[in-house]
C-alpha cells in the first residue's frame, strides 16, 4: 500500500473522540529536575554531550531570558506560565541515542505508527513509489529516536540528522548558523528556547544538490508537564533545493503544556527552501482545558542572490498559537513565500501570520492567509511588510481571507505595512465571509450532509492554500480539516 | 408520488401557505402559477426542507414517507431535487468536484456502492453534452462567475447526473433567452419518464410551451384554488391573474 494511502487509513483508524491523537504512550521516561536554572541547562547539556561553547551560549541565553519580559502584544489571554512548574528535559529512559530503529523502543514506534508515521522503511524494499519517499526524523518529547534513510541521503552529500548529533559531528557548520537568523537575543521564547533546546532537526543541503526526497520531522510531546523546545536549523548552500515537512501531535492533557520551538531557515544563492507544517497539537477540550501553547519562532533568511523561501502552513492543533514564519529577502531578486491555513474551533485562540522584510533589489513576496474560526474561537492575522529604503523595487501581494462559521467566534486582520523606499508596490486585499445558510441549504439539498456541506465549503476556501503542499501533506491536511472543524456546525 | 395534505406554514410569524393540498403523480408533469406572494417559492423550500420555515399543519408524503420528519439531505437521497430560482455559488470548488461528491453522498445514503471516478466522468460528460455545457465550464468554481443561462443549464445537469424521482423546477425560465430556454427545456424533456414526476413553479405560460405540463394548478393566497389541463396556463396568460385577486376581495 502507498505511504499515502497507509498515512490517511490510518489517521482515520485513530478513533479517539475528536482529537485523534489524545494517546499517551508507556515508556520508562529519564527527566531533569523540574524547573529552570543554570544547573538544569548544564544538565541538558551534558546529556547531549555538548562542547563548552554550546554550554556557554545557553547560559547566555539563559541570563539573558532572565532579564526579558513575556510579550502581551498578541491577541491571546492565558494563565501566566510558571516556568519552573515545567521539566525541560525527558527523554525514554533506555537507548537516548539508538542506532537503528531496531533499536528504538517498541512501544515508540507503536506511537508513530498510530500516528500514520511509516516509519519502517519496508517501502523501500517492497519498491512501493519509490519516487514519493520522505525521509522522517522523529523526535519524541526531548530527543530524536528515529532517522531514516539516512545512508542514502548521505550519498547525495546530505546531512540530515538531529541537531543534538550535528552539534558534535558537524560543529563548524552549526557555530556559523545557529543563531544567526534567529538571535539569542531575538524575543522572549527564542531566547528561552536557545537555552533549554533539547532537540530538532538538522538539514544541509550542499551547493548544487537537489534534495533527493522530502525530508520530514514528527514532534510528538508524551510526558507530562514536559515543555518541547526543538531547535530546527536548515541550510540550503548555493543553487541547491530542499523541501521539508513538519508535524506535531501530542496526547490529551488537563494542564496547558509548554511548546516554544525556533526554526531557522538560510538560503544562499539560488537556493529553494521549501517548508510546510501541518500542526496538530491537542487544541485542549471544549471548555478550553488542557491544550498546548505554541509560541513558536520561526524564520528564513534568503541570504543569497536569487533565492526563494516558501513557509506553508496548516494549523489546526494548539490552545495558543503564536506563530510567524518569516523571510528577510536579504539577497537581490530573492523571493519570500507565506501561505498558511489557521482553523481555530471550540476555544482556540490563534495569532499567526508572517514577516516580509524586503532589504535587497527586487525583492518580492507573496501572502495567503486563510483563517477560519468556528465555536468560540479567536482568529487573528497579524502581518508585517516592509521595504528598507535600499530596496529598490520591493513589490508584494498579500491576501487574507477569513471565514466565519457560527456566531460567536472572531476573525481579526491586522497588516502592517512600512515602506521607506519610494519604488516599493505594496499590495492587500482582505475579506471576510461567512459560510451562508443558503450555501449549505443548497449543498444540502443535493445529498451532502451537514458536515460534509461545511468541509467542501472550507476545503474550496483553502484551496490556493492546499495546492502549495506536497501532494500526501494536502490529503492529510484536508482530512484533518474536516476533523477540527466537526460540530462546529448545529 | 407527491401528497400534500393541508400544508399550514408560516415564516416570522407571516401566514405564507394556508391549507394547501396537492396531488402529484408518477410520471405527472404539473406546473404551478400564480401571482407574486401567492407562496409558490415558499412551497418548494418547504418541499426540499429549508429551515426558516415553521410548518404549523400538515404532511408531506413522498411515496408515502413523511418528508417533514427528514434533513434536506435525507429528503434528496429519498429523490426530491430543487432546481434553485438563484443557484448558489461554492467558490473554489470546481463544479466536477461538486458533482461527485453530491452523486456519491446520495448513492451512500441509498446503500449503493460508489461510481469509479472514469464512470463517474462518462456520466457527466454524455449529459453536459446534451445541455451544450463546455468542459472547461465543468472545472470552474460551481456557478462562480457563471451567466444566468450558464446557472440554470448547470442546475439541469446536476439533475440529470442524480436521477431524483421528484423534481422542483422552481422559476427556471427567469434570466434565460430564447435558446437558453430551450436547451434547458430540451434537457428537463430528456428527464421525463413514468417513473419520475415534476413540479414546475413559474409565472409565465412561455415555458409551459417547452414543457408541456399535464396539469397546472392555480396558486393564489397560499392556497391551490383552481386546477385544469395545459389549455389553463393559456386562459391565465390571456387574463391574467385579476379573476382570482377579485375573487379575494369579494
Amino acid at each position: 500500500m502507498p505511504a499515502v494511502q497507509e498515512t490517511i487509513d490510518q489517521v482515520r483508524l485513530i478513533d479517539v473522540d475528536q482529537y485523534k491523537y489524545g494517546f499517551e504512550t508507556e515508556v520508562e521516561m529519564e527527566k531533569s529536575p523540574k524547573g529552570l536554572s543554570e544547573d538544569v541547562i548544564r544538565f541538558i547539556s551534558a546529556k547531549k554531550g555538548e562542547p563548552e561553547w554550546m554550554l556557554q551560549w545557553r547560559l547566555d541565553a539563559y541570563k539573558r531570558w532572565l532579564t526579558m519580559k513575556e510579550p502581551d502584544w498578541a491577541r491571546v489571554s492565558y494563565d501566566k506560565i510558571d516556568y519552573n512548574d515545567i521539566y525541560y528535559y525527558a527523554a525514554p529512559k533506555k537507548n537516548p541515542a539508538p542506532k537503528s530503529l531496531d533499536e528504538v523502543d517498541p512501544e515508540i514506534l507503536k506511537t508513530y505508527e498510530k500516528l500514520g508515521i511509516p516509519l519502517r522503511e519496508q517501502e523501500i524494499l517492497a519498491g512501493v513509489e519509490p519516487e514519493r519517499r520522505v525521509a522522517v526524523d522523529a523526535v519524541f518529547d526531548s530527543v530524536s529516536v528515529a532517522t531514516t534513510f539516512k545512508e542514502e541521503l548521505a550519498k547525495a552529500g546530505v546531512i540530515f540528522m538531529p541537531i543534538s548529533e550535528a552539534i558534535r559531528e558537524y560543529p563548524d557548520l552549526v557555530r556559523q548558523y545557529l543563531g544567526s537568523v534567529v538571535p539569542v537575543t531575538d524575543n522572549f521564547f527564542a531566547t528561552l528556547n536557545s537555552a533549554v533546546f533539547t532537540d530538532g532537526s538538522f538539514v544541509y543541503i550542499p551547493p548544487g544538490v537537489r534534495c533527493p526526497m522530502e525530508l520530514s520531522t514528527y514532534f510528538r510531546i508524551n510526558e507530562k508537564n514536559t515543555g518541547q523546545f526543538e531547535r530546527t536549523l536548515i541550510i540550503a548552500d548555493k543553487g541547491s533545493y530542499v523541501s521539508y515537512l513538519e508535524g506535531c501531535t501530542a496526547p490529551k492533557r488537563d494542564e496547558n503544556q509548554l511548546h516554544a520551538a525556533v526554526v531557522e531557515l538560510i538560503a544562499l544563492d539560488d537556493a529553494e527552501i521549501k517548508y510546510s507544517t501541518v500542526q496538530n497539537w491537542y487544541p485542549g477540550d471544549a471548555e478550553g482545558r488542557g491544550g498546548i501553547y505554541n509560541f513558536v519562532t520561526k524564520r528564513g533568511d534568503c541570504r543569497g542572490r536569487n533565492s526563494v523561501i516558501t513557509w506553508t502552513q496548516v494549523e489546526t492543533g494548539s490552545a495558543i498559537t503564536w506563530k510567524y514564519p518569516s523571510c528577510i529577502l536579504r539577497g537581490d531578486n530573492s523571493r519570500g513565500e507565506f501561505y498558511s491555513i489557521a482553523v481555530s474551533n471550540g476555544m482556540q485562540q490563534v495569532d499567526s501570520g508572517t514577516k516580509m522584510i524586503h532589504l535587497g533589489k527586487n525583492t518580492t513576496s507573496r501572502i495567503i492567509s486563510k483563517g477560519i474560526a468556528a465555536g468560540r474561537s479567536e482568529n487573528t492575522y497579524r502581518g508585517l511588510v516592509s521595504a528598507h529604503r535600499k530596496a529598490t523595487g520591493a513589490r508584494n501581494f498579500t491576501n487574507c481571507d477569513s471565514l466565519l462559521i457560527g456566531n460567536q467566534c472572531g476573525a481579526h486582520t491586522v497588516p502592517y505595512i512600512e515602506s521607506k523606499n519610494a519604488t516599493a508596490v505594496f499590495e492587500h486585499e482582505a475579506t471576510t465571509s461567512k459560510i451562508s445558510e443558503d450555501q449549505m441549504f443548497y449543498c444540502q439539498q443535493r445529498g451532502l450532509s451537514e458536515e460534509e456541506a461545511t468541509a467542501l465549503i472550507v476545503n474550496g476556501f483553502v484551496k490556493d492554500v492546499l495546492q502549495q503542499l506536497p501532494m500526501e501533506f494536502a490529503v492529510e491536511a484536508q482530512k484533518l480539516i474536516s476533523i477540527s472543524l466537526e460540530g462546529s456546525v448545529g | 408520488m407527491l401528497e400534500i395534505k393541508n400544508l399550514v406554514v408560516q415564516i416570522e410569524d407571516k401566514r405564507i401557505l394556508n391549507g394547501l393540498n396537492l396531488t402529484v403523480n408518477k410520471g405527472e408533469v404539473a406546473a404551478i402559477m400564480g401571482p407574486n406572494g401567492s407562496g409558490k417559492s415558499t412551497l418548494s423550500y418547504v418541499i426540499a426542507g429549508k429551515e426558516d420555515y415553521e410548518v404549523l399543519d400538515g404532511e408531506i408524503l413522498l411515496d408515502g414517507q413523511n418528508l417533514l420528519e427528514m434533513e434536506p439531505d435525507q429528503r434528496a437521497a429519498a429523490g426530491v431535487f430543487l432546481a434553485f430560482q438563484y443557484p448558489l455559488e461554492i467558490p473554489g470548488v470546481a463544479s466536477m468536484t461538486f458533482l461527485k461528491a453530491t452523486l456519491n453522498a446520495q448513492r451512500k445514503a441509498r446503500g449503493q456502492e460508489e461510481l469509479t471516478t472514469p464512470d463517474f466522468i462518462k456520466r457527466v460528460n454524455a449529459a453536459a453534452q446534451q445541455l451544450e455545457i463546455p468542459k472547461d465550464m465543468l472545472k470552474r468554481a460551481l456557478n462562480v462567475g457563471f451567466s444566468g443561462g450558464e446557472k440554470k443549464r448547470m442546475e439541469i445537469l446536476q439533475m440529470a447526473l442524480l436521477q431524483p424521482s421528484f423534481c422542483i423546477l422552481d422559476e427556471t425560465d427567469s434570466g434565460l433567452d430564447i435558446d437558453a430556454l430551450r436547451i434547458v427545456s430540451e434537457g428537463v424533456n430528456a428527464l421525463r419518464s413514468p417513473d419520475r414526476a415534476f413540479l414546475v413553479i413559474t409565472h409565465y405560460q412561455r415555458l409551459l410551451n417547452h414543457i408541456v405540463p399535464d396539469t397546472v394548478h392555480v396558486m393564489h393566497a397560499g392556497r391551490i384554488v383552481k386546477t385544469g389541463g395545459k389549455e389553463l396556463a393559456l386562459e391565465l396568460e390571456a387574463n391574467g391573474y385579476a379573476d382570482y385577486r377579485e375573487s379575494e376581495a369579494a
